[in-house]
């Protein structure tokens, strides 16, 4: 299976993401520069975190215009997998492939720590190596963390069982201590804080590693069964 | 600020203008020696910046010169954008510290933020990576509203940098006294990973060789910072806000990204940033280094305002510029490569034969300056030296042991001191994560970095008690290096050499010069006791405020290499039953310590008095080789160095953390000074009851002073008699809520 891991002019967390899918999972995995990039050959897209362009005008606003995402909304299309980590999920935000929006943290401060985080949904491609209910440990590190939707919002989300991910101790204000959702086809999922920054005990947790072996696992089953 | 247009020659001779602008009239009339003639408005603009204390060290020197500097491992010693220490498998670390003091103290958010900019183009211009920052912090006592606001924006200033380009903050110190009250401390360091073949130098070399200017416009911000920084902040500080630069540090990850991807081509020749005195020094610096000469068309230079002078342009602090020397014929390689990334790489000029620095504007010559004449022929002063009066009285003071009565109450106002209680507000704030090599987080000794793709890790502190260098700066500049290199070796490393950030009052001042020659003997004479030479390093004088100087504050940044990451050590107690070790003998020093700052109370005007706690480095050289080899034997289960408040805080610390554990602690002798006397040299190590002897053999100072236990209470037990009894829970409360209280209360 292979991964691209988009990079934009700002992104920081490229090489985080492309190491622990490439070095730590081993699986096949490239940096891909945001312009004149072509993604047809690639079974999965990661959208890292960072500052993309700065986070200009807000955060995520001017990647989520950049002629890559009309690739990234082909790929979605096809119901290829695309995970979106921090900043990534901004983009996935502003691009509209998720609903809702991010607002300051409450404390209107940047915070960056490990965070004790709910697995509320693990029937989903990104978590079903999870136990449902399951509690994990993964850094967040953001100032515009705030997850926020309206009410018509938030009771479809739950309806279609699209909060995947809550903070056990909500540290930013997020509506319903939402850390990360999923579209509602199931191949498209944001999420806050850091699962690339847990994928080994030396640098704290390796709890995050079974979001990218669940995608692995995913491709392998239905790479198996469509042979 | 001057008028930098109509003014002739003459007219800066006859009004003195070149005052204004920093130089004395001793080194005007040099300037016309050397130029045979009388300077133009823009050449005395290169020359006063060039000649300030910030770029030509002119008062400092003389004193630099006695660092060791050298050793086997060391590839690049000072002189450079920063040094460079060999860490095997043809790997190094480059690091560098670096001060922004004065632009913090009138424009806190951007003088922070621009301070951590500069320190890592320092790192990536030699070609390295960087991969951690660290910060060295100081203020005034968390009362005044104003002292608040320094600190809140200073935090949010090296936050809101660092984080966006993606270099993780990883640690640092921060501690208050009064003498910073008007002139905060911000000193930032970078440290970066290079592989010894792209090591990169800022030279002009090649006759006929393009120079480059890549990255950010040049606008008329931060003109004439480097005087700014070689002069007393003054009581209307705000007229000097135009002296300090905006900082976007969007435009300096493209740079980092851009500049490390051009080291591979060999078209480069040299590079250097465009730091304090901007265009000025790294193009004559350049030139300087490699004995060429350099010429430039100031009309070609990217600028993002209209009609900007010569003047403007050569003086200009602009952040996130970068100068290359390019073969010639090959600028365009490097030029792709920055437009890659969005950003401007032009040629502005080219190297020349003649060791002249010769700049042209609008069809004319707007200078024409002998490179050498800037950099290594700046003037070097050196200053009379007096040693202080109060030192002298400190000297012939008795040392009276404090008297404290109830010692669970007093170790609970230590916790809550803002230099002693947790820096959790602060480093919440930073990235200390991205990069994914964090494996000891801000709030330990040491913070440590593995390498990937090798079983190896970097240790980093930064350390400096002023108190202690305030009351003698000898013995304090000793401590202040052994001080990090206790920190360094607690966390299992083996500390490889320090960069020096030296900040210091008026050097003009007998007595101030007198503190900067002290302490930077003592430091020399650590250096060589402990082996760890000075590989780069940055002076910043005239910290000072309503004529008052700050505490003579040289910190230390020192890193240490971890061969394997099985050496691995904690500062906090990791088991039951563990046995708990003092290392070093405990003598009744109380000057300069936190419990002096406690007892002296608010309105005292004289809160630190008598002899700094003494320190043999033969000692102190023996018990860090002992115990690190203990460490090494797999013998110590954790390792903490005693610092501010002594015993008592180093056991709180301890046991701060997830793991529930309490202490329980015998003791004998007089409790106050076993509890919080600030003896130098002392370790608290925890060994296994089955490591005993092993441990006890390795190391010979060590006694046993109590255990680990499980019940969540710090106990202590003096002379047969309970002293202390405490919940775990709520001194660790105490000690992690002050600083967010203090910054919440009103004045």
């Amino acid at each position: 299976m292979k991964f691209a891991v988009i990079v934009f002019p700002g992104s920081n967390c490229d090489r985080d993401m492309y190491h622990a899918v490439k070095e730590v999972l081993n699986e096949e995995a490239d940096l891909v520069w945001y312009e004149n990039s072509n993604l047809e050959n690639y079974d999965a897209i990661l959208l890292p975190g960072g500052f993309s362009y700065g986070d200009y005008l807000r955060s995520g606003a001017v990647a989520a215009t950049s002629d890559v995402m009309k690739q990234i909304k082909e790929h979605v299309a096809k119901g290829k997998p695309v995970l979106g980590v921090c900043n990534g999920f901004q983009i996935l935000l502003e691009a509209g492939l998720l609903p809702g929006a991010m607002l300051r943290n409450k404390d209107l401060a940047f915070m960056c720590h490990q965070e004790a985080l709910r697995v509320v949904n693990n029937r989903t491609l990104f978590t079903q190596s999870y136990v449902e209910n399951e509690v994990v440990r993964f850094p967040i590190a953001h100032g515009e963390g705030n997850y926020f939707c309206d009410e018509e919002t938030l009771n479809d989300l739950k309806r279609h069982n699209q909060i995947v991910f809550t903070y056990e101790n909500n540290p930013n204000g997020s509506t319903a201590d939402i850390a990360g959702i999923i579209n509602k086809q199931g191949n498209v999922l944001g999420l806050m804080p850091h699962p690339e920054r847990a994928v080994e005990a030396i640098i704290g947790s390796d709890d995050g590693l079974n979001v990218f072996q669940s995608i692995v696992r995913n491709w392998r089953e239905s790479h198996v069964a469509n042979v | 600020m001057l008028q930098t247009f109509d003014i002739s020659p003459e007219q800066i001779e006859a009004e003195q203008l070149y005052k204004e602008m920093g130089l004395s009239d001793k080194e005007y009339d040099m300037v016309k020696v050397i130029l045979k003639r009388q300077p133009n408005f823009t050449e005395t603009g290169i020359f006063s910046v060039m000649w300030s204390e910030h770029c030509s060290y002119k008062t400092s020197k003389p004193l630099l010169k006695k660092f060791p500097t050298k050793a086997p491992n060391v590839l690049q010693g000072p002189g450079e954008g920063a040094g460079i220490i060999d860490i095997g498998d043809d790997q190094a670390v480059v690091f560098k510290i670096e001060s922004h003091n004065h632009p913090s103290a009138v424009e806190p958010y951007q003088g922070a933020a621009t301070g951590v900019g500069g320190i890592i183009r320092d790192i990536f211009s030699m070609g390295a990576r960087p991969i951690a920052l660290m910060n060295s912090l100081r203020f005034g006592n968390l009362t005044s509203e104003r002292v608040k606001y320094l600190f809140k924006e200073v935090v949010h200033g090296i936050a809101g940098y660092g984080n966006c380009v993606g270099v993780p903050t990883v640690g640092g110190e921060v501690q208050f006294d009064d003498s910073y009250e008007g002139n905060p401390l911000v000193n930032a360091m970078c440290v970066g990973l290079i592989n010894h073949d792209e090591i990169q130098k800022g030279i002009a070399a090649g006759i006929g060789n393009t120079v480059l200017y890549a990255g950010a416009p040049t606008g008329r911000d931060g003109i004439h910072g480097a005087t700014f920084a070689s002069d007393d902040l003054a009581e209307d500080a705000n007229k000097d806000r135009p002296a300090v630069q905006v900082g976007d540090p969007f435009m300096e990850k493209l740079l980092i990204e851009a500049s490390l991807e051009v080291i591979h081509s060999d078209a480069l020749v040299g590079m250097q940033d465009m730091g304090a005195a901007g265009l000025t020094s790294s193009a004559s610096e350049m030139a300087s280094k490699a004995g060429t000469g350099m010429e430039m068309n100031l009309d070609l230079v990217p600028q993002r305002e209209l009609n900007m002078s010569a003047y403007e342009l050569m003086l200009s602090e602009s952040q996130e510029r970068m100068l290359l020397v390019v073969k010639k014929g090959r600028e365009q390689e490097i030029t792709d490569v920055f437009e890659k990334y969005g950003l401007q790489a032009v040629a502005v000029g080219e190297v020349i034969e003649e060791k002249i620095f010769r700049l042209k504007q609008h069809g004319g010559i707007v200078a024409d300056i002998p490179v050498d004449a800037l950099a290594e022929e700046a003037p070097v002063y050196q200053m009379p030296s007096k040693k202080a009066e109060y030192f002298k009285e400190f000297q012939q003071m008795e040392m009276e042991i404090p008297v404290v009565t109830d010692y669970t109450e007093m170790l609970g106002k230590l916790l809550e001191q803002p230099t002693i209680a947790s820096k959790e507000w602060v480093y919440n704030q930073y990235d200390s994560m991205v990069q994914t090599n964090t494996v000891v987080t801000p709030g330990s000794d040491a913070a440590i970095v593995r390498i990937k793709g090798t079983d190896k890790a970097l240790a980093i502190t930064t350390d400096c008690n002023s108190r202690y260098i305030y009351l003698d700066p000898e013995t304090g500049g000793k401590i202040a290096v052994a001080e990090a290199s206790r920190n360094i070796v607690c966390s299992g490393a083996k500390p490889l050499g320090l960069t020096d950030g030296l900040n210091f009052g008026n050097p003009t001042k007998p007595e101030i010069f007198w503190q900067m020659e002290k302490s930077v003997d003592g430091m020399s004479e650590a250096c060589r006791a402990l082996g760890t030479p000075v590989i780069s390093g940055n002076v910043s004088l005239y910290n000072e405020s309503r004529g008052k100087a700050i505490f003579p504050t040289p910190v230390v940044g020192m890193v240490g290499l971890l061969e394997s990451l099985d050496h691995l050590t904690p500062s906090y107690f990791q088991h039951e039953g563990d046995l708990v070790f003092l290392i070093g003998e405990t003598k009744a020093e109380f000057g300069g310590s936190e419990l002096q700052n406690v007892l002296a109370g608010k309105d005292s005007d004289e809160v630190y008095s008598g002899k700094a706690p003494a320190i043999d480095l033969k000692t102190e050289a023996k018990r860090q080789t002992q115990l690190l080899d203990a460490i090494h034997h797999g013998v110590v289960q954790s390792a903490h160095d005693l610092a501010e408040g002594g015993l008592a805080v180093a056991l709180a610390e301890s046991i701060f953390n997830e793991k529930g554990f309490g202490v329980s602690a015998y003791l004998d002798g007089d409790m106050t000074v076993e509890l919080f006397s600030e003896t130098q040299s002392r370790f608290l190590v925890t060994v296994k009851p089955e490591d005993e002897k092993r441990f006890t053999e390795a190391v010979n100072d060590a006694r046993q002073i109590g255990v680990v236990t499980s019940d969540s209470t710090y106990s202590v037990t003096g002379n047969g008699k309970k002293v202390i009894e405490a919940n775990v829970h709520t001194l660790c409360k105490r000690w992690k809520g002050a600083i967010s209280c203090l910054l919440k209360s009103k004045a």
